[in-house]
């Protein structure tokens, strides 16, 4: 009797039991290890190659992506694109510039020299510019190392020594910034209201600056279109570099890998549009026009250049420094 | 010699993370660099796998072709070192590299990373082989004493295979045909595709 009892008690238990033990069968649907190969897909490793994060422990999280295809990109981008088309530009606008010299040679003052000058930048108006200019200078050396000097500088120089002046160089870059930055505030301060457009522009586009034909001067107020466009140029561009360029300066703090190799591309990108724009700039101002460069060194430029290239400036100029003669 | 290469066994890898620990402590590196980490997928979840991962030393390294100073160089058995002496810490390679390899003792320092460090596949630098210098900068040189990458020698799985590419693609075949599943090599397309694009390599091995 005691074993039936036993028995009884036993399949009360077992039914009991099977219960619950059916219902997590049919809920989980947990796969055991022998399926684990339908478990990991194909769609698992093209997640990875599409840069999909797994967990990591004692490494910063950013770690867990395996592989990130977006730095080839990045890759083709700057060792291609970039370099291919910012090296033909800088050729090419640099043959543009000296066919230009060739063809049209120096623009002289018609007038000839008068002797007398009239103050055109005052101390101030100078330091701004050579600010902007003078950290341009060594930004945009320095920047074109980075892209070009493998290949034309490493050949000559030998590594070690390549190497270290590239070194010295992005320390130079990476300080530089900030003196273009205190630069631009300063001429936008200075220039800015000078740089509106105004009625004259019109008659300059017309007559291609006077650039096209000898003797051609269409009157201009302190800067013309020309110049204005070159200033806006700096304002609008130089912000842009300027902006990406600090986000560069400071790793993951703006902005996430990805975010850094676009900044990477529009800082370098866009500087090499500034260094085009400044190339015509230098060439005008110092052995493309005849009386340009004193403007900037030391102020004061000859009255004949002031009438025959800023006509209407020159007039009020004139105008104010004999009324207190009166 | 043959062509040098990583590969992580996905249904053998257990997290256990001692590849990472080998590594460390045999190169002494730098604080706050592990050279080699173990990254977990599904963590948690059926279907979790962990792999283990530090610079590929790819055929066509991505590295080499942005360095500005171009201090990286291709040995004849397909690893990718650098020379740290001519690294500006520019940070390019970190942003080329598909695999996060390129670490920096500081990140975020002005632009002042310092001197890049990653895997070398236990092959050093362009010091002298098993020189102080070569150590203090790279860490030991396993490869110039005939043995192979500590990680993958310490794996308790071996999950982690290191060495001449055919005879670790061999392995790895065998095994899947073996087990009869899970034949994904993580990384390998990625790093090895284009074998004909592989640079021009120096020293010992370079003609194969």
């Amino acid at each position: 009797m005691r074993w039936t009892t036993l028995l009884a008690a036993l399949l009360v238990t077992l039914a009991c039991w099977s219960v619950p033990a059916a219902a997590a069968t049919n809920d989980g649907a947990v796969t055991t290890s022998a399926g684990s190969d339908q478990v990991i897909t194909t769609d698992t490793w093209r997640a990875i190659r599409q840069g999909e994060a797994g967990f990591i422990a004692g490494q910063p999280d950013q770690r867990g992506q395996l592989i990130q295809s977006e730095g080839e990109a990045w890759r083709s981008a700057r060792n291609g694109v970039l370099a291919w088309y910012a090296g033909l530009a800088l050729v090419g606008v640099t043959l543009a510039i000296a066919a230009f010299y060739l063809i049209r040679g120096k623009i002289r003052i018609d007038g000839g020299p008068s002797g007398k000058t009239i103050l055109r930048f005052t101390r101030i108006e100078r330091m701004g510019h050579w600010l902007t200019a003078g950290s341009f200078i060594v930004l945009g050396l320095t920047g074109l190392n980075m892209l070009f000097g493998r290949w034309l500088l490493e050949p000559v120089l030998g590594k070690a020594l390549f190497a270290w002046l590239t070194w010295a160089g992005k320390w130079l870059h990476n300080i530089g910034g900030f003196v273009f930055i205190a630069g631009m505030a300063m001429i936008f301060v200075l220039w800015a209201r000078d740089n509106l457009w105004d009625r004259y522009d019109g008659g300059w586009i017309a007559h291609g600056g006077g650039l096209l034909r000898k003797g051609d001067h269409p009157p201009a107020a302190k800067f013309n279109f020309g110049q204005k466009t070159q200033f806006w140029m700096v304002i609008v561009v130089g912000t842009l570099v300027a902006s990406t360029g600090i986000s560069l300066l400071f790793p993951f703090t703006f902005a996430d890998l990805a975010g850094m190799q676009l900044m990477h591309l529009i800082h370098a990108g866009l500087a090499v549009v500034m260094v085009l724009f400044i190339l015509g700039h230098i060439y005008i101002g110092t052995i493309g026009m005849e009386g340009a460069s004193t403007a900037v060194t030391t102020g004061h430029v000859d009255l004949n250049w002031a009438r025959e290239h800023h006509s209407v400036w020159a007039a009020e100029e004139e105008a104010k420094s004999a009324k207190p003669a009166e | 010699m043959a062509r040098m290469k990583f590969l992580c066994d996905a249904e053998r890898c257990i997290h256990c993370s001692g590849c990472v620990t080998a590594c460390k402590n045999e190169h002494e590196v730098p604080w706050g660099i592990n050279r080699r980490r173990v990254v977990t997928l599904n963590d948690g979840k059926p279907g979790q796998r962990s792999l283990s991962v530090a610079c590929m030393h790819c055929s066509d390294a991505p590295c080499m072709a942005v360095c500005p100073v171009d201090c990286f160089y291709q040995t004849g058995d397909g690893i990718v070192l650098h020379n740290k002496d001519l690294c500006i810490g520019c940070g390019y390679c970190l942003y080329a590299c598909p695999f996060g390899a390129p670490q920096y003792p500081s990140t975020s320092n002005f632009g002042g990373r310092g001197k890049m460090d990653k895997c070398t596949f236990c092959a050093g630098g362009p010091e002298a082989d098993n020189s102080k210098a070569e150590l203090e900068k790279y860490g030991r040189n396993r490869i110039a004493e005939g043995k192979l990458p500590l990680c993958a020698e310490m794996c308790a799985t071996k999950a982690l295979l290191a060495g001449d590419g055919d005879m670790v693609s061999t392995i790895y075949r065998e095994r899947v045909m073996a087990r009869g599943f899970g034949s994904g090599a993580a990384g390998w397309g990625h790093a090895y595709r284009d074998q004909e694009r592989t640079r021009e390599r120096k020293g010992a091995g370079a003609k194969e």
